[in-house]
This record gives structure tokens, sequence and C-alpha cells, in this order.
């Protein structure tokens, strides 16, 4: 048999048809659904009369437009959130599926629950109506977004029409350097290949750094696999990968684990399997990366100084003159010389423990800047418990931030927790659009260590000084 | 869904490199849970002020391109959410086709499966299209999807590609459900087959 990659075997063990132009009908074997975008899906079945094929392997939570304050039990007030969430409430009822309400302990952020659960495992093809289900790949995977309408193809047949993409292969050898985090590697990969670089793709992620990277640094690093415009990201699943499923609720036991697992050790890139793309950065290469405009490409090391239009060619030069005109920045100024309003600790990308305790680390004992607004949303219900028990959530309200329930919160805003105009924001989420995180909010996206240190300082700060 | 065919409409050009889907639609417009009405805040935040006034220079305000059928757009057009909303809003706006060097692979699949035809054709091609686009309401652009072509308002004809399953789709306006529906043997027989390869998923 030929060399293949991860991707190619993943692949063809999900190849339910192959059409004569080569477009396939695959597999999916974990559906995650979520409030914003399956509305209009389950309004499609009910119009047509169709079921959800496989509800056993559809999981439901509502996640992006839930308050995360500590009173949401008393209910949603904005009337159109409030009817979406009960909309889920309702289809995930009506249609048989998993479900996490709002009330369960388990609820957060779907990419955060997925795995936490044990339903994210590898060798499986995940899908959701969400661009950062790539976050999944960490564990061998092979994880991506889909559109409302594919979102109500799979949940009628369990398959999604789809054309395979190329193979790139993005390795980062060597070790990172200290202070250097999986919220680095990512963007700095993307700095480098541009928001575009990846389209057409499906990256594995490879090297020494990213073996060395906990399972939570990998889903970081895969989670943004889509800001740099791939179909998704992988990584191979190793002794980490089986440790971290092992005993989930949802995962295989008994003689079902030991077969599983003997299927899992199979997925990795053969050694002569073609990539179409290789991309190599040294970790030592890396430094604490910061964006400065309003794309996930417009990056650069803490240390750098912002740039100016005339470095840029083509049609950049317009979109990097429009990014510094909403970001009030000026060519030529220091980074760490930001002032920064507010912090926002959470998100898909970075709202796991460990980025919960890379936050601590900094913050153990030190306060946060006077007027500064500074927020930590963990992503799940258990995340939080855990974050508590490990006294974590005693430093962040001692250091002056708010700690609150799970949810997507502001990292897309869609519930009250914005920016207002103007207002500058360190965040560890994944997007710094225009008005992302509030009309005219300004989006400087870094690690969660970085957003401590900022919060402290009241400015970007090369976290490396604080440790 | 809508057949699509022949088009012969107003082209609106946006330089613009990463228009994202939050421009597109912000997400302020993502509570619906319907699919219809969102072209009023298309573009939203770029079309209208904080009072929900017009904003004069934005090029679907202006008289020559209110009725515009086809963007011109720049590199990497679509980019960041899955949301479907996107192509929702540019549908009902009334944008049946769009025109780019580069579009983000969701936003790209979603146009198809919402009647809306995404054009890549190369840089120069673009250029060329994007300087026709300029020339305002008596400009029209013509679109043939059968025969895979942008014909200038000058009769400047470039040739794109196109994969033959979408085209068939939204020449047909077929929907992708019904013709998998057909497929149930199949999905049958690897479920059967996975049952036991794969017992534990
Ligand atoms: S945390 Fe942000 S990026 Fe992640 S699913 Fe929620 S809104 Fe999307």
């Amino acid at each position: 048999m030929t060399a293949r990659t991860l991707y190619d075997k993943i692949w063809d063990d999900h190849v339910v048809h192959q059409a004569e132009d080569g477009t396939c009908l695959l597999y999916i074997d974990r559906h995650l659904v979520h409030e914003v975008t399956s509305p209009q899906a389950f309004e499609g079945l009910r119009m047509t009369g169709r079921k959800v094929r496989a509800p056993e392997k559809t999981i439901a939570v509502p996640d992006h437009n839930v308050p995360t304050t500590l009173d949401r039990a008393k209910g949603i007030e904005n009337e159109e959130s409030r009817i979406q969430v009960d909309a889920l409430d309702k289809n995930a009822r009506d249609f048989g599926v998993h479900y996490y309400p709002v009330s369960d302990v388990r609820q957060g952020i779907v990419h955060i629950v997925g795995p936490e659960q044990g339903w994210t495992l590898p060798g499986m093809t995940v899908v959701c109506g969400d661009s950062h289900t790539a976050t999944h790949g960490a564990f061998g995977s092979l994880a991506h977004g889909i559109g409302t309408s594919e979102v109500e193809h799979v949940l009628a047949t369990q398959t999604l029409i789809q054309q395979k993409s190329k193979n790139m292969k993005v390795e980062i050898t060597g070790k990172l350097p200290h202070g250097v985090t999986a919220k680095d590697i990512t963007m700095t990969v993307i700095g480098k290949t541009g928001t575009a670089g990846g389209t057409g793709y499906v990256i594995e992620y490879c090297g020494e750094a990213i073996r060395d990277l906990s399972m939570e640094g990998r889903m970081t690093v895969c989670n943004m696999a889509i800001e740099g415009g791939a179909r998704a990201g992988l990584i191979a699943p190793d002794e980490k990968t089986f440790e971290y499923c092992m005993g989930r609720p949802h995962a295989p036991k008994g003689a079902q684990w030991e077969a599983a697992l003997a299927y899992w050790k199979t997925l990795f890139s053969d050694e002569d399997a073609h990539f179409d793309k290789v991309i190599t950065i040294r970790a030592e290469d890396i430094a604490p990366a910061v964006t400065w405009g309003t794309s996930p490409e417009d990056v650069l090391p803490i240390t750098a100084t912002v740039p100016a239009p005339t470095d840029f060619k083509g049609g950049k030069v317009e979109a990097v003159q429009r990014a510094l005109d909403y970001m009030g920045l000026t060519p030529g100024m220091k980074l760490t010389d930001i002032e920064i309003d507010t912090v926002f600790i959470g998100s898909c990308t970075n709202g796991r423990i460990e980025d919960l305790r890379a936050a601590a680390a900094i913050l153990k004992g030190k306060k946060i800047k006077d007027g500064m607004r500074a927020m930590i949303v963990p992503g799940s219900g258990l995340v939080r418990a855990q974050a508590e028990e490990e006294g974590l959530a005693d430093i962040f309200k001692e250091a002056g931030f708010e700690w609150r329930l799970a949810g997507c919160s502001m990292c897309l805003a869609m519930n009250p927790d914005q920016l207002s105009e103007g207002e500058r924001c360190a965040a560890t989420s994944n997007r710094n659009f225009e008005g992302r995180q509030g009309y005219k909010g300004r989006t400087h996206l870094v690690s969660p260590a970085m957003a401590a240190a900022a919060a402290v300082t009241g400015k970007l700060t090369d976290v490396r000084e604080m440790m | 869904m809508e057949k699509f065919d022949k088009l012969s409409g107003i082209a609106a050009p946006m330089p613009l490199v990463n228009i994202d889907t939050d421009m597109i639609i912000p997400k302020v417009f993502l509570k619906t849970i319907k699919r219809s009405g969102l072209g009023a805040n298309l573009f939203d935040e770029m079309r209208f002020d904080r009072k929900g006034n017009e904003i004069a220079d934005f090029v679907l305000n202006k008289p020559a391109y209110r009725e515009a059928q086809i963007l011109v757009a720049g590199d990497n057009f679509g980019c960041g959410s899955s949301r479907e909303h996107a192509p929702w809003a540019l549908a009902d706006f009334g944008i049946k086709a769009i025109v780019s060097t580069s579009f983000a692979d969701i936003f790209f699949n979603n146009c198809f499966k919402n009647g809306i035809l995404p054009i890549v054709l190369p840089q120069e091609a673009v250029d060329v299209l994007m300087q026709d686009a300029e020339k305002g309401a008596n400009a029209r652009m013509d679109v043939d999807l059968e025969a895979q072509t942008v014909t200038t308002s000058d009769g400047e004809v470039f040739h794109f590609e196109v994969d033959s399953f979408k085209k068939h789709c939204l020449m047909n306006g077929l929907d992708d459900i019904g013709l998998t529906m057909e497929k149930a043997a199949s999905i049958d027989s690897y479920e059967a087959k996975a049952a036991t390869s794969r017992p534990w998923v």
C-alpha cells in the first residue's frame, strides 16, 4: 500500500460512497451542536418530516448566548438570545440528542465539552456548525466547521458531501523557550502563512515542540488552524492523547478500550507520505506573540513595533491602513507601549484548566492595574470547578478579576459581555476582527500568561519579564 | 433552492482583502432562528452609522450599486466564522455571484447551498473585473454558469473553473439532503461495517 498521511488514513476509513468526479460522502462519527447555527437546521428537518439519523452521535450544548454572570439561573434577559437557547432546549428534547443544558455543571463551550466528556476520540470525524471545530484535531480526529445547511445534512444523514483537501505539514522543531506557549506557536504560524495560507489544506502539526505540548496546548494549536484558512488541523495521537481519553465518561472501556487503542496506534503519517506543502519553524525562534491589527495574520512578537502600511504589498496596504485607524495605532510605536483597558481570559482557544493555571502563575499575589476591567470565563462548568478546587479562583478574585460561569462570553460578545467603542482588550480568544468583541472594540490576541501580565501592568507586556 | 443559470447584473467593487463574516453580517444579527430577512443588515457596520443612517460612501449605498447582484472583492472573501447567516444575508440582499481571487473554505461551500455562485479567478482577471465594476450601473456584467464564463460590459470574457457536482446542483436547484438520502443503502452498510471495525464509536 502506498504511504499515507494521517489525514489520508482517517479519510479512507470514513468514505461511504465516492462519485466519479471524486466527491465523497463521508461518514460523521460525532456531531456537536450549539444554539446559534442549529435552529434553522432543525426547522428544516421538521418542514421535511425528517428525523435525526443518529441521535446517539449528536451532542448539543448552548454556549454562545448564555450569560456568564453568577446570577444566570434567573434566566436570559435578551429576548432573542433566550429564544435561541430555548429553541435548542426544545430541539434537543424533540429529536432525542445528548444535551447539556445551562443548568448542568458539564455545560460549557462546545469544543471544550466534547473532549472533556470523551466524545472526541482519535481517528473520528467530528463536525459542528462552528469554525473552531478544528480544536478537536488535537486528538488526531478529522474535525471541521460546517454551515447550517450542512448541519441539517449531517442531522438527516450522518454524512457530509466532501472533496478531499490537500495535505500540509507544519513542523515545529526543537524546544519552546521559557514563557512561550501553544498560543504563541499557533499565532506565529498564522503570521507566517497568512489567513489564506491554509486554504484548501488540512494541516498536520508535528515536531518536537508539538509533541511536548499537553493535550490542552495541542487543542489551542489546532483551534486556530481555521484562522490560517485550513479546513482542519491535526496532531497524531500518542500516549498523552490516550491518557487524556482514558476514563472519560464516553470513552470506551474494557475490551473496547483495548480494541480502540490498537486502532489508534495506527494513526500517524507514514514515513514517506506525501505532503503538498511543508512549513518548518524553529521553536527557539518563537516569542510571545500579539496581534496589532484586525486580522489574525497581523501578528508580531511582543518585542516588535507597530508596522506601517508601506511595509506591505497589494490589497493589504489599504487593509493595514484601515486596521491601524480602527485600532488607533501609529506605525513605529512599541507594542509594549500599548495601553489596555480590559482583559479577557477564556474561549475555546484558551479556556481550559492549563490556561487558567498559566494565568494564575502570573497573577499570584498581584493586583490588576487600577481601573482595569478583567474577567476570566472558564470554558466549562467542570473547568470552573477544578480551578476552584486548585485554589486558582481565589488567586483570580484576589487579583481583582471577575470569576465567571462557563460560556463563549466576550470571545464574540453575543451575550452582554462586550467592549464599548474604542475600548482596548487583551484577549486570549482567536479573532481580532473589527467589532468582534463589541462595536468598535479593539482586540489584541495573546496567550493567557500574556493577558494576565497585561492586566497587572495595564499595557501589553512581555510576560518573560514577569517570570 | 433557486436555480442558477445565467445572470446579467450590476457588479459592485469591494477591493478590500480579508472581508470576514463579522463584516458581512455582524453577530448581533445571528440571534434569529429564521433564514430570511438578513439582507437589511448585510455589511451593517460598514453600511450604517450607529443611529441607523446610511453611510453615503459605502459602495452598496451609492445609487449606482443599490441593485447590485454581483460583488467583485479582494482576496480571501468570507473568512472567519462558519455562520451561514453570511450567505443568507447576501442572498437576501440580492447578491447572486461573487468574484475574488480566493474564498474561505466554509463560506465557499455555504454559498452553493444558498444559490450563490462564488467565482475564483486569477488576480489579473479580478483586476479587470474590478475596473469594470467601478463603472457603475450602466456596466452590466454577465455570468454564464453553463459555459463557466464571466463577461465584462466591454465584452471581455473570462473562463472560470467550478466543481462539476456543485455546478450540477446549482444549475438544477437540487437539495443535497434529498440526493444523499438516495444513498441510504450505502450509509446502512457503512454503519454495519463500522459497528464491527470500530465498535466504540
Ligand atoms: S469561544 Fe469563541 S471561537 Fe470558541 S466557539 Fe465560542 S464564540 Fe466561537
